[in-house]
Order: structure tokens, then sequence, then C-alpha cells
């Protein structure tokens, strides 16, 4: 910047930025070679079933051209997005935090039985329900992160078995006992007062979006922001990169870990909510689940970038909803659970295909910058040596 | 036994790559036994006969050597016992005297090493390629490898060794080839050449004549370390004292040298002092103040700088960019953030102005710093730490894998900043280096300073012993003459550390 006007600073900037436009193309490469395989693998699994290879492809995006399922789709994004950001957040530290789940599923929980039993104008109302879901996730995760820095117990096993337990819990809290009310067939833990409802966004005959999904955007703004521009986020990555360089540099990595952990949890916690406070009003048995899982692959296919994981989020969220219409078309809409989990495989394969090729392709250029510029600097001292 | 001498960055391990099947050539040929070959994978290399010894040495502790040495080559002699009848056959061929169930972690540097060349020769190889296979080792330790070496020519392998000092490369090669800047500058006999000149054809310029060096010692101490204790315990061994009762102090603009065979305390002194392990017993002061309690960061701020030993694990973050990574460690600092928010911009700033003032050989400062050399990985780290002014430096083999050129800038800047007042703890596995860079000379044994010598005196013979317990207390030099010694010594101290600004090379 300081020496822009001399000819060694404008040779110096022109490579980097070259290899910055290629990082830009390593970055998309690595999602469009996934996608490509698994579009790829599951037509030959068509293939050899017997059906068309394309058809499937052809109808799912026929179907999703329907404004109301367009919506169903941004919904069904939303709620994953906040699960994949959870999940993203731990990645990045490199935790393997699988208890989302559980996270989501407890935290949505307590929150509706909270936000049933009080009674508060309509904004505090809200904030008062993602407090506890945010408290309730955060806490739970925050175990798993005890465990951990306390015992040294892996968070990939403890959470596991914390989604267990958190399963059983809520079986035990929504009967009729303890917090919960029987509906008809449905067990639920009462509805949660007009005041706790998040208004949502009319999309005209589509039907409504989940105002929610303004929250979600900002969730991965903050995310984007804490990471990349805060001092935390740095001794976040640091930690994730390399634990024991962070802790020379003055990370407490004991400390961080439990953070991060607990800092994950906390958004899982929110994950449940665009259901909870846009739809449902209240947690019942048939509140959804497994989102805590799809996070994961989302994650892993948005690369932990917020952008990502929203293009991510959209795609699974297209491939669940979209797929309904397989089976009214002879198809079976598992097709699209396929896809699903053949992304997941082709998406780790290609991801570490294009970082070492990246890594050697920047090696080599470095290699070279450097032999051009001693090159023109030995030419220079010919020059002036012949002079 | 070829020896091929070059500064970082001049090519050395992009050929050795090449020769390994690591990479490809653009344009060349190899050829092996007079025919012309082409590798594509280390697979292809060990097929032709060809092995090589890493720098860093690739085993895993936890697996015995027979572990160690039939991995990814079980179908050669098995796993059991022809493979162990094998190893001891190699063993004693060569003289390695490797023991096949012993565990890799209970090993020291000089034995894994030749379990390495074990590992290597064990694959049928027949060209054995060294990359600075003296860089770890104590002078006593050199010898033997040496003596395993000149054991392998004999038996008519060929051996190319890369190294740094040149003073060995005369002593052990047959050939030498000095390349620079990717191409090779010369081929030279040994015996036709003097340490000083072949440092010379390597840099490409005539090296500056030593300085007269007065001492900065000020009087004001700024580390004071006293009874400094550590224990570790773990399940093999119990517990161990891994620190006892360790004391020192740093005055101002002193640089103390602390010599020892690696795995004697310098480790864990360094932990206890930049804090990543606390003492169980004994303080630290700096300036007087009492930081035995401070948590890293803390002391970081506080004016410790920290060159560590092992630059991939403890000083950068390889996958990230060059600005990331002189962010690395004063996050907290000016000009990396302002309180809360990084500041990007000024770090980036910050980060050409190392590249360019501790000339960091690099294309631009978003390539990740893995893709440097290790001597422009480590000015970056030395301008990191020099940028926040501190009042006490760790610097832990600060020109371990470095190269001639970048050697001399490196102590330079030590003894820049130690002209300003700044006490060093300089720790290092090259005795010409602590010799001629330290005002005061301690030396580690068993985690204990055990002697001490005055650099002025002192020869690295009489080092070495002592670093081997065999000798404690004052070390006197013991030459009764003293016109005599001081003669051989002039020469490898030429290029060695007294050698005053190595800049001269860049200005041209």
């Amino acid at each position: 910047m300081t020496d822009g006007g001399m000819p060694v600073g404008t040779a110096r900037k022109r490579p980097s930025r070259t290899i910055d436009t290629e990082r830009l193309v390593l970055a998309v490469g690595g999602p469009a070679l996934a996608l490509a395989v698994a579009i790829a693998l599951t037509s030959a699994v068509l293939l050899v079933s017997g059906r068309s290879p394309v058809e499937p492809y052809v109808l799912m995006v026929e179907y999703a051209a329907n404004a109301d399922i367009q919506v169903l789709i941004v919904n069904q994004a939303t709620t994953y997005y906040i699960a994949a950001l959870a999940v993203a957040v731990g990645f990045r530290m490199n935790l393997f935090n699988i208890g989302v789940d559980g996270q989501y599923r407890l935290a949505a929980m307590i929150a509706a039985v909270a936000g049933a039993a009080v009674t508060l104008p309509p904004v505090l109302h809200v904030l008062f329900i993602m407090l506890v879901a945010v408290l309730v996730g955060a806490f739970w995760a925050g175990i798993a992160g005890l465990l951990k820095t306390s015992r040294g117990v892996s968070e990939v096993v403890s959470t596991i078995m914390l989604n267990a337990i958190a399963t059983s819990i809520i079986a035990f809290l929504v009967l009729p006992d303890q917090f919960g009310e029987q509906r008809g067939n449905n067990l639920t833990t009462g509805e949660i007062p007009r005041s706790g409802w998040f208004p949502n966004l009319d999309a005209g005959p589509g039907g409504e979006i989940y105002g929610f999904i303004v929250v979600a955007a900002l969730l991965g703004l903050v995310y984007w922001v804490v990471l990349n521009r805060t001092r935390f986020g740095f001794d976040l990555r640091a930690t994730g990169a390399s634990p024991s360089a962070a802790a020379a540099s003055g990370v407490d990595a004991k400390r961080m870990v439990f953070t991060s952990m607990v800092i994950s949890g906390g958004v899982a916690g929110l994950a449940g909510m665009p259901v909870l406070l846009g739809d449902s009003h209240t947690y019942s048995l048939v509140f959804p689940a497994g989102i805590g899982f799809t996070g994961i692959t989302i994650a892993l296919l948005g690369r932990n970038h917020p952008l990502g994981i929203a293009l991510g989020a959209l795609l699974i969220a297209f491939l669940d909803k979209a797929s309904a219409t397989l089976d009214y078309n002879g198809y079976e809409k598992e097709i699209a659970t396929i896809m699903q989990g053949l992304i997941v495989i082709a998406v780790v394969v290609s991801y570490e295909a294009v970082r070492r090729y990246g890594l050697r392709r920047q090696q080599q250029r470095v290699g070279e910058e450097l032999a051009a510029q001693s090159g023109a600097h030995h030419q220079n001292l010919s020059k002036g040596a012949s002079a | 036994m070829h020896a091929i001498v070059g500064e970082n960055g001049a090519g050395k391990s992009t050929l050795m790559k090449i020769l390994y099947g690591m990479q490809r050539p653009d344009e060349g040929t190899i050829a092996v036994d007079g025919e012309q070959v082409a590798l594509h994978s280390p697979a292809d290399a060990i097929d032709r006969g060809i092995g090589m010894v890493h720098q860093h040495f690739m085993l895993a502790d936890n697996l015995t050597v027979l572990e160690n040495t039939v991995l990814g080559s079980e179908h050669l002699y098995g796993i059991g016992g022809r493979a162990r009848a094998r190893i001891r056959e190699i063993s004693e061929a060569y003289g390695l005297g490797v023991r096949p169930d012993a565990l890799v972690e209970d090993l020291g540097v000089a034995d894994r090493q030749r379990v390495e060349i074990l590992k290597v020769l064990f694959r049928g190889a027949r060209t054995l390629i060294l990359d600075e296979p003296t860089a770890v080792l104590v002078p006593q330790e050199v010898d033997a490898l040496f003596a395993n070496l000149r054991e392998l020519k004999a038996e008519g392998l060929t051996v190319i060794f890369i190294s740094h000092k040149l003073g060995e490369v005369l002593s052990v090669a047959d050939e030498i080839t000095v390349i620079r800047r990717g191409t090779t500058v010369a081929s030279v006999d040994p015996g036709d050449v003097t340490t000083r000149q072949l440092a010379e054809l390597m840099v490409g310029s005539e090296l500056p004549s030593p300085e007269t060096r007065e001492s900065t010692v000020g009087d004001t101490p700024v580390l004071t370390v006293s009874g400094l204790t550590l224990h570790t315990r773990d399940a093999e061994h119990g517990q161990r004292t891994v620190l006892d009762d360790v004391s020192l102090t740093i005055r101002e603009g002193e640089v103390l040298g602390l010599a020892g065979v690696e795995g004697n305390g310098q480790t864990e002194l360094i932990d206890a002092l930049i804090g990543t392990r606390h003492a169980d017993a004994g303080t630290i002061r700096l300036s007087g103040e009492d930081v035995t309690r401070w948590a890293t960061r803390r002391r970081r701020e506080g004016g410790v700088g920290y060159i560590p030993e092992d630059r991939h694990r403890h000083g950068l973050l390889l996958d990230a960019p060059l600005w990331e990574n002189r962010v690395l460690g004063h996050v907290t600092e000016k000009p990396n953030s302002n309180g809360f928010l990084l500041t990007p911009k000024a770090a980036r700033a910050d980060t050409e102005r190392i590249v360019e003032s501790y000339d960091v050989r690099t294309p631009g400062i978003d390539v990740t710093a893995g893709s440097l050399s290790g001597g422009n990985q480590q000015k970056l780290i030395v301008g990191r730490e020099m940028s926040h002014h501190p009042r006490f430096l760790i610097a832990a083999h600060p020109t371990r894998g470095v190269d001639v050129g970048a050697q001399a800038q490196i102590w330079d800047q030590i003894r820049a900043a130690r002209r300003e007042g700044l006490a060093v703890l300089l720790i290092s596995a090259d005795l010409d280096e602590l010799i001629g860079l330290s005002d005061t000379l301690r030396v580690m044994y068993r985690g204990r300073l055990v002697a001490d010598a005055d650099p002025a005196t002192i020869t690295p013979e009489e080092l070495g012993t002592a670093m081997t317990g065999a000798a404690s207390g004052h070390l006197e030099h013991e030459s009764p003459s003293p016109a005599e010694p001081a003669a051989p010594r002039e020469e490898p101290r030429a290029a060695g550390p007294e050698a005053g600004d190595g800049r001269e090379e860049n200005d041209a």
C-alpha cells in the first residue's frame, strides 16, 4: 500500500490477486464438483434400478416452481440454517457438536413450557422464549464442554449420549403428570399465547414465510463478523487450525473449548424457534426432529461459511420438500434421501481433493513467482555488470 | 557421498522432492544407474532404490521401531520375525545399533534418525537422501552419524546430503554441489575450498568479516528465575522431575545461551517461561514483577517475545495467510486489533512492512504460511516478534533449518535488539551459534543447570562434553597455549554468528 508507486511494489501485488481469484474458483469448485458427483451417482442408482436417470430431477424442479412449495422450502431452510450455523461454530474450532439435535429439541421443549407459563407484553414475550431456548441449548452443550475440558471426554461421544438423554428427558417432561397436556392422540406442552408468536411474512398465494428468517439472517451476519473480525473469533479459528500454535499465542485452550461449545449450543437452541414461534406455538410429539443431523450435512456442504450454509440449507430443503412429488409419479421419494447421503460423501471427498490441489497449486505458484522475481533481479544485475 | 548446499529457497528441497518423486520436473531428465527414469511418486523412487530421510522425522511415537519400519512395506519381510531379523541384519551391517522392539517415544533424537535411515535401507534403498541430518545433533552425535554414513559409503551406497553446516560438509563429502536461485552455481571438490569460499558461493557475494563485539550487558535484571521446578506424570515413568531447581538471571542487553542435548528440560523451561505450563515450585520475575501465575497472553502482552523451537507446531498457522500469521500471538495488540475488533487493514499493512524489512521472500501476504520455505517462515516469525518490542525474547533454535543468508539476518536482528536492551534466552543445538551470540553460557542436563562457561574462551567440543553430563561447574578452557587453538576456530566462525550483517546479498 505504501510503496504502490514503485515497480517492485506493483510486481508484488499482482500475483497475490491472481491467487485470490483462484482461491474463489477453488471455493466454488469444491461444492460444484461434489454436486455433480452426487447427481451422477444418483443417476447411476436410477439406471441400475431401471428408471429414467433424468426424469426425477425434472419432476422435482417443476414441482418446486409452485409458490407454496417454495414457501415450504424457505421455511425449512430457515430451520436448517440455524442448526447448521450451530454445527459450524464447532467445526471452526475443530469440535464436532453432534449434539445440536438434542440441544435444539430440549431447548424448544423447555422454551415452549416457559413461554406458555408466563404472561408478558408482545415483544418481550418472544425475547423471553428465545432467551430460555438459548440458555437451555447452551447449558446442554456446556455439559459436553465441561466433560471435555475437565475429564478429556470426546465431545463426539458425550454429545451423542446427551442426545439420547435429551430424548428421554423430553419424553418424561411432556407427560401430563409433568408439563404435558393430552390433545387427542398427541401430547403437547400447551399453547403459547399470541404475545409470544413471532409475526410471519405474507408471501401472497404461497402462504407465510417465517418471520424468524430475519433473525436467522442476522445470526449468519453476526457469525461472520464474530469469527472474522473479532479477537475472540481469531482465537477460535486459530485454535481450530492449530491448538498448539494457539496455546503458544496465548489462547486458553480449555476455556476456548468450553466457550465455543456453549455458543454452539446457544445457537442450536434457536434452531427450533422458527417452528415454535412461527407455526406450532407448542412443543408436541410431532415437533420436527433430526434437524441437528441435517445441520451437520449443511455445515459441511456450506464450508462453514454463512453464505455457503444458506445455499446448502436451500438445497437440502429443496430435496426434502420437492421430493414429495416423486411419490405421485411412480418414483420413491427416498431417491432424494439417497442423494442427500451421496452429497455428504461427495462433499467430504471433493473438498479434501480440492484443498490438496489448492495447496499444491499455491506452493507451485509461490515457487514460480519467486523464481520469476529473482530471475528479473538477476537480469538486472547482469545488465548492470555488462554496462 | 555428495553434498548439496545452498540457501533456503535456493531450490534444494525442490530438487530433493523431484528426486524422491514428490514433485514432477517441467523439463530435464533424471538418470539412475545410467538409465533415464520418470519418477511419479515416492513409490517409484523407492522402486529405483532412492530413499529419503526427512528433516522432520516421520515416525509414529507410540509404535516400536519394528512397527515403524514395516509400516507401509509389510510386503517385503512381513511384520514379524522375518522383519525383525532383517532389521537386526541391517543394523549390524552398518553399525546403526537399532533395537527393533524399543518404543520410538523412548528414543533420543540421534536414535530416531538412525531408525529413519534404517527404514530407508529396509526398503532396499541404494541411494540415500538426507535432508539436514545434523541440524538436531550435538557434535558427538554428528561424528557418530558420519561414521554410519561412511559405513554406508563403504558398502557401495550413495549418500546425498543437504546441510547448512559447511564445516561438516567439507569434512564428510566427496563432492559438493552449490545451488543458488534454482541453478547449480558450482561443483567443487572439498579439498579445494574453505568454508568461507563455500559460504560465499552459496550467498553469491563476499561475506562480511566478523565485527568486534562489545558487551551490551546492563545492570538491570529483566528476567529472574529462581528455584523453578516442574514435574510431569505419565503412566510409564510415574512422576519425573523435568525441571529441577532452575535459577537464572538475564539482564538487559544480555544474551544467555542455553546448551544441552535435546530432551533435557529445555522444552519444559520454554513452556514454563511462556506460560503454557505452570511451575510446581519457584518464581519467574519479569523486570521485578512476579509473573509466575500469569497466563500466556498476559506474559506476551507484557513484553515476552517468543521464537518457538517448532515453528510449524507453535509459531504458525500453516493454512492461514501471512497476514493472519502476523496477528497470531499478538491479537490483543496494535496494529492487529483495537480492543475488541480486529483491524485487518492495519495488520495487513504491517505485514507488508515486515515482509519488506525482514526480507521475507513471498509473492504476497495472502499466500499461506505453509507455502513459504522454512527460512522465510522463520524470518516472518522473527519480524513479528520484534515488531512488538519485547523486553525479553525466548529464541529457541532461531536459525534451525535456515540458510546462511537468513541466518545472518536473524542473528543481526537479535544483536540489534540486544543493543537496545533486549534480554534474550537463546536455546540452540548449533553450538557455534550459541558461542558466537551469547554473553553467558549455561548447560542444561537432566533438568538442571549443571555448568556455566564463558563464550569467549570455550570450544564447541568442551561444551559438548558438558552437555553429555561429563563435566559440570564452571568450564575453563583447557588448552595451555592460547595462540594455537584460536587459529582453526577462526574459520568456521567466519560464517558463524559473528558474521556481521548478511544483508549485503539483498542490496546487490
